[in-house]
């Protein structure tokens, strides 16, 4: 069947069909040489930590290349013993410490508030929505000095407290509004129905919403994670003592207490801070994934 | 004992529209209703008022004789079936049925004996390990309907629970729900249905009586045939029976002494129950109603009939629909196949003599829309 069609086209249509065909390939050609050129600039200088990670110190400065000449551990086990008394994974141990209750608590106090402002008429409702909204837009540094002056009266300076009760009272507007699109997304039958088998307000919460909500949730904890692990202004303005810093801190620290800079060992120990937030990325991707989609927040 | 109780019933939207206007309804115990009626009709709030998914803002609803106003829809003893079936997509389909139960914390042994046994009226035993995504339209309603089965309720409230099936689910489907109060009832289990639906072969078939309801106001509760014969007002008769009723304009007038109709320059004369009706109204603008069956194609020499220029012929096998104009007005009239020599002679665009069965007619107030013609105390 194919033969004879193509027996049938005459000798020009071919030559011009194929001409088709090879300009389609240089293209695609030359398309994909660009991408992957735009791509490679922007993924080197994570090909150039991880390699240089590897590397002495004195080869970091004297060698362009990413990949290390003389691969040595050297930077990973001097870099976790630390300049201090603690070892890294004192600070690695100090920064699940202040994420774990930090991510429950965002989730916990998000899916509420975003619970209340999707199903329920209250008065002062849009008021209150609008201040939510409003909150997004104001500059963190806004309320820095106030907040200081009020964790100082309470007694919270260098301790976790400042980072993690915050979170109790749904202060990421972000996150709120994500969970209450997500929300509005979703026909309200079945907590109709949830309500007519006999749940009160809270069953349906925990019953039918929150299970519903899960991929969303998940979103809003792999963000809460992520961005927690970086932060770095927070525990700098409440911590003060060493034994309490987080990797944050901790690498920032080792940039300033050492005379001459060990480059790998901050590069390896920066590698190693990567790692936690890659991995609960990757665990969570299908979800997140999801949470995203279909919130509306894409991009 | 399960009657439902609507009085003086209305609901006004926080924005100030009134979507449902003091509807007074009365559903005996163990009766079908149907409430039907055009989209933006209340149907569905008038519904969600009597579950307690919508607060009623006046009037008073009674349960069993219970008032149920400020009653949360778990304490008000009803099940609800919604359009979208509202399946919880996270639990299997036997989670989905006994959800209701174990919130009641019944023991383990009899949250699966009721299982099984809604499980097997519905036939939707193999269905039990399945997650609602996993179920076709038709599977996610019987899970529906089971889930409210299951709790036994004195009150089954159905929104609409067909629409989104294809049509030949929906009439196997029909069949299924009337069986099953057919069978509760025999079973002593005197359920009363509330059934909301726009579909008018779905309220003629299922219902023991149905509501009318325009614009949040009840138009006629009563019968299927009821409604379909003697119909209240020109926007039931309009409503109800496919092809529409013709409603065309018409004026009463006198032959002789008994009121007759004047129809496109014909007069055509009224049965004596429906003239003694007529005789105290004096003659004027009135809105003849006459279902397109009881319009018949006659001969040409026919007595008593209109005529009219034949505009249309489908022929639908047994039966064959006319459409014809009858001084300005379109008239549907709908035959069966009894007369093909009769038929052959049609050709569009001429004339053609039809009779218009009287007794079957119905004669309409041109203002208020009510039936003039019907019994007084029917």
């Amino acid at each position: 069947m194919h033969k004879t069609l193509v027996s049938q086209v005459s000798p020009e249509a071919l030559a011009e069909m194929r001409r088709t065909e090879r300009r389609q390939q240089i293209n695609a050609a030359i398309r994909y040489a660009i991408l992957i050129a735009c791509g490679f600039a922007m993924i080197y200088p994570l090909l150039w930590l991880v390699g240089a990670s590897f590397k002495s110190n004195r080869e970091i400065f004297t060698e362009i290349g990413f990949l290390p000449l003389a691969p040595t551990f050297e930077g990973y086990v001097e870099g976790w013993k630390t300049s201090t008394e603690y070892t890294f994974g004192r600070f690695f141990l100090n920064t699940f410490v202040i994420l774990i209750p930090k991510v429950l608590a965002t989730a916990f106090s998000s899916v509420l508030v975003a619970y209340g402002f999707a199903r329920f008429e209250f008065p002062g409702k849009k008021l209150l929505f609008a201040v939510l909204i409003g909150t997004l837009l104001l500059p963190n540094v806004v309320t820095r000095i106030p907040q200081y002056l009020l964790f100082r009266e309470l007694g919270w300076l260098d301790s976790y407290l400042p980072l993690w009760v915050p979170q109790l009272f749904a202060v990421d507007a972000f996150f709120v509004f994500m969970l209450i699109q997500f929300l509005r997304g979703i026909p309200r039958d079945m907590e109709e129905a949830a309500m007519i088998d006999g749940c009160r307000p809270t069953q349906v919460l925990i019953h039918i919403v929150i299970p519903i909500l899960k991929p969303a949730i998940i979103s809003v904890c792999l963000f809460q994670f992520m961005w927690s692990m970086n932060d770095f202004l927070g525990p700098l303005i409440y911590i003060s003592s060493v034994e309490k810093y987080p990797i944050a801190l901790a690498l920032k620290m080792s940039i300033s207490v050492t005379e001459s800079f060990e480059w790998n060992r901050i590069l390896s120990m920066t590698v190693l801070a990567l790692v936690p937030s890659l991995v609960v990325f990757f665990l969570a991707q299908k979800y997140f994934i999801e949470g995203i989609s279909t919130t509306g927040l894409k991009g | 004992m399960s009657a439902v109780i609507l009085r003086q019933v209305s609901k006004v939207y926080p924005n100030g529209f009134k979507a449902v206007h003091e509807i007074d309804l009365d559903v005996t115990d163990g009766e079908f209703m149907v409430l039907i009626g055009p989209s933006g009709c209340a149907k569905s709030t008038t519904l969600r008022m009597i579950a307690g998914l919508e607060s009623i803002t006046g009037g008073e609803v009674r349960i069993g004789g219970r008032i149920v106003n400020n009653l949360p829809p778990y304490e008000r003893g009803i099940a609800m079936v919604f359009q979208n079936y509202a399946l919880y997509p996270h639990m299997k389909v036997h989670r989905n049925l006994s959800f209701g139960l174990r919130l009641k914390h019944l023991p383990e042994p009899e949250i699966k004996k009721a299982v099984d046994e809604v499980a097997t009226i519905l036939e939707i035993e193999e269905l039990l390990d399945r997650l609602p995504k996993e179920l076709s339209g038709g599977q996610a309603q019987r899970v529906a309907v089971g889930r409210a089965l299951i709790k036994k309720p004195q009150v089954f409230l159905f929104d609409e629970p067909l629409s989104n099936l294809d049509a030949k689910l929906r009439a196997s489907m029909r069949v299924r729900i009337t069986e099953l109060h057919r069978r509760l009832k025999a079973d002593g289990l005197n359920a009363t249905v509330i059934y909301v639906t726009h579909d008018q072969t779905e309220a003629m078939t299922m219902g023991d009586r149905i509501c009318v309801l325009k614009e949040g106001q009840i138009m006629q509760v009563d019968t299927p045939t009821r409604l379909y014969d003697r119909p209240a007002n020109t926007f039931v008769a309009g409503f109800l029976g496919s092809p529409e009723m013709n409603l065309k304009p018409a004026r009463l007038t006198r032959q002789g002494n008994a009121p007759a109709l004047r129809v496109g320059g014909f007069t055509v004369a009224l049965p004596e129950d429906k003239a003694g009706r007529l005789t105290d109204r004096p003659d004027g603008d009135v809105v003849l109603g006459i279902r397109p069956p009881f319009v018949e194609l006659a001969g040409p020499d026919a007595d008593g009939t209109v005529e009219g220029t034949l505009k249309f012929v489908e022929f639908m096998g047994h039966e064959v629909f006319i459409y014809f104009d009858l001084d300005g007005e379109e008239y549907t009239a709908v035959n069966r196949i009894e007369n093909p020599g009769l038929l052959k002679t049609l050709k569009v665009g001429e004339r053609a003599r039809f009779r218009l069965l009287m007794d079957r007619a119905h004669v309409f107030d041109p203002k208020s829309g009510l039936n003039l013609t019907l019994p007084v105390n029917a």
